[in-house]
């Protein structure tokens, strides 16, 4: 029998739901997973150990699992950027090393009352700014799947939860690809939502027009499970889209005969490595066995993609990390008098190096003199990639793309040259730029090391993405490989 | 493009970040390296495009004006690295000056 830590959550509930396990038993298995590999994968901030067993006892005690959310009872991650009432929220900075927040982020409240268990809070890259979990200001997360190599990032820690059993499933934010990233690199699934369908409210602030939170999950179904339980209108998030939301699990059926799949050649550009290529091809030929309609399409504006976003990010960043000013929370230098002195020296103290070169860019970028060139230019190309990709979903229902165009990279590869670190996001920063979802799902491996194939769709196309993830994964075996550790 | 030590040590005054001497030369170097990526942008036509700052269109989201709670002071001072009372303690904003107009 699979050990109870490598269950998925429908898994999970099915054997709570029959009266096999309990949720203390299902809880005590991801703790005893977390003393025995944590070691070595570092994929939590904080471990809830004692919250975690009297959340199970107390649902063991009072809660029927026949009825009510299919998460009750289930051990879950949460990255350490999302807010949680009395326990430590770090986003893996110093600058928030002894931050308690006073409440819960929406999402938060959304999973306890839908009986979730909290396991504890993934270690992130600083700020959710990085794609390798190597900027955490702690330490770095390893991947499962080869501990000498990054899980990626910013969403790392939740990634390689996920992928080893630390816990069943997790809650990841996504600002340019921080959850899709590092869970194709640790063969693990992943939705970023449209913008706006799930709640920001207690997600702290690293670039607001292009931040969502999203599942990190075993396979798709989870994914679909785990929106349920979290999207939906918020009135404390006035970005928060007021609309009906389906029930996604209904998505989980259903062929795929006849859908139109776009393949935009310039995401398998010649950063693309040849394994992921190999891999991408023969997930393709599964949707085409599957009754898709896969064509070739152009999306010139994607070059520009990048750099659109690495001034729209660090622009938005540099206003919201603003209130680090060591007044009101977080770390303060106290040694002086002066109201000037004392803000400088506790943001350089609190912030590491990615975060000031973030912040410094930002800046750079709106100040008096270079609005135009840089901020007002990037948000015009933001324009033009949004209407190309409108005006692609026009004719396709989505369109494949590598998730990451390398395997897992090995510690320290990337951490010299901050734009060969950027590179890795090129696939995934389209869908923000746009506020449009994607999913990403296993398919295939390289090198021993997981590939990720990417979904996108147009705004609130959440069904069809799973739906076309779900008829993928039945189709192969991909999301059944777990890391040996 | 390239960023002098100059001009890095005035954004730092600007986002109000201290800098060593190590960090300026560092930072002018990569700074300057980000910038020059940044340069792609130059070859779009973006004549005539309305600029994006969100993907979702909002109008301004208003609500009825009604009193809620909110967190009470003892929840808002807890992560305060000084407080006097009920407040957040600071250090002097605005300095004496006489010389101040009537």
């Amino acid at each position: 029998m699979t050990a109870l830590y490598d269950l998925t959550a429908h898994q999970a509930h099915d054997l709570l739901q029959r009266g096999e396990i309990n949720s203390e038993e299902l809880t005590q298995d991801c703790l005893r997973r977390i003393r025995e590999v944590e070691p070595q994968v570092k994929a939590f901030v904080t471990v809830t150990e004692e919250l975690a067993l009297e959340q199970a006892r107390t649902l063991d005690r009072e809660h029927s699992f026949s009825n009510g959310s299919p998460l009750a009872g289930i051990p879950v991650q949460i990255k350490d950027v999302m807010c949680t009432e009395g326990i430590p929220t770090t986003c893996s900075s110093r600058m928030l090393e002894n931050f308690i927040p006073p409440y819960n982020a929406t999402v938060t409240e959304r999973l306890y009352a839908n009986n979730a268990v909290l396991v504890g809070k993934g270690n992130m890259d600083e700020f959710a700014m990085g794609s390798s979990t190597e900027n955490s200001a702690f330490y770095t997360t390893r991947n499962p799947w080869d501990t000498e190599r990054v899980p990626g990032g910013s969403s790392g820690g939740s990634a390689a939860a996920v992928a080893s059993g630390e816990a069943i499933y997790a809650l990841g934010s996504d600002t340019g690809g921080s959850i899709r990233q590092p869970a194709a690199l640790c063969g693990i699934v992943a939705l970023k939502p449209t913008y706006g369908l799930v709640s920001r409210y207690g997600l702290i602030a690293f670039a607001s027009s292009l931040d969502q939170i999203g599942p990190m999950t075993k396979d798709v179904t989870d994914a679909a499970l785990v929106l349920n339980a979290i999207a939906g209108h918020d009135a404390r998030d006035s970005t928060s889209i007021d609309i009906q939301v389906p029930d996604y699990t209904k998505s989980l059926a259903g062929d795929v005969k006849g859908l139109k799949i776009g393949v935009p050649k310039e995401y398998f550009g010649k950063g693309t490595q040849p394994g992921v290529q190999e891999a991408l091809d023969a997930a393709m030929s599964v949707l085409e066995g599957l009754g898709a309609h896969l064509e070739e399409i152009s999306l010139p504006t994607t070059k520009y993609a990048l750099a659109c976003y690495y001034i729209i990010a660090p622009s938005e960043c540099s206003a919201n990390l603003a209130r680090y000013d060591g007044v009101k929370f977080g770390h303060s230098y106290l040694d002086t008098d002066s109201m000037w002195e004392a803000m400088e020296l506790t943001r350089q103290e609190g912030f590491g190096p990615e975060v000031k070169r973030r912040i410094m860019l930002g800046t750079y970028a709106l100040s008096s003199g270079y609005y135009d060139a840089y901020y007002l230019k990037a948000q015009k190309v933001r324009t033009l990639i949004r209407r190309e990709l409108e005006e692609a979903f026009q004719q396709f229902d989505a369109l494949v793309t590598p998730t990451s165009p390398t395997v897992a990279f090995r510690l320290g590869e990337r951490t010299q040259d901050p734009v060969q670190m950027y590179l890795s996001d090129i696939c995934t920063i389209p869908a923000n730029i746009a506020g449009t979802p994607a999913i990403t799902v296993p398919c295939g491996f390289s090198e021993g090391l997981p590939v990720g194939l990417q979904i996108m769709g147009p705004m609130l196309s959440e069904p069809t993405l799973l739906r076309l993830g779900y008829a993928y994964e039945q189709a192969t075996e991909w999301h059944k490989h777990r890391p040996q550790l | 493009m390239s960023l002098t030590r100059e001009e890095v040590q005035h954004i730092a005054t600007l986002c109000r970040i201290a800098l060593s001497p190590e960090e300026v030369d560092h930072l002018s170097g990569q700074l300057s390296h980000i910038l020059e990526q940044f340069q792609v942008l130059e070859e779009v036509d973006t004549q005539d495009v309305t600029p994006t700052s969100h993907s979702v269109d909002l109008n301004s989201v208003m609500r009825d004006d009604e009193v809620t709670a909110c967190l009470d002071v003892e929840h808002v001072l807890a992560n305060a690295p000084r407080r006097e009372g009920d407040y957040f303690k600071v250090n002097v904003v605005l300095e004496e000056q006489h010389d101040r107009p009537v």
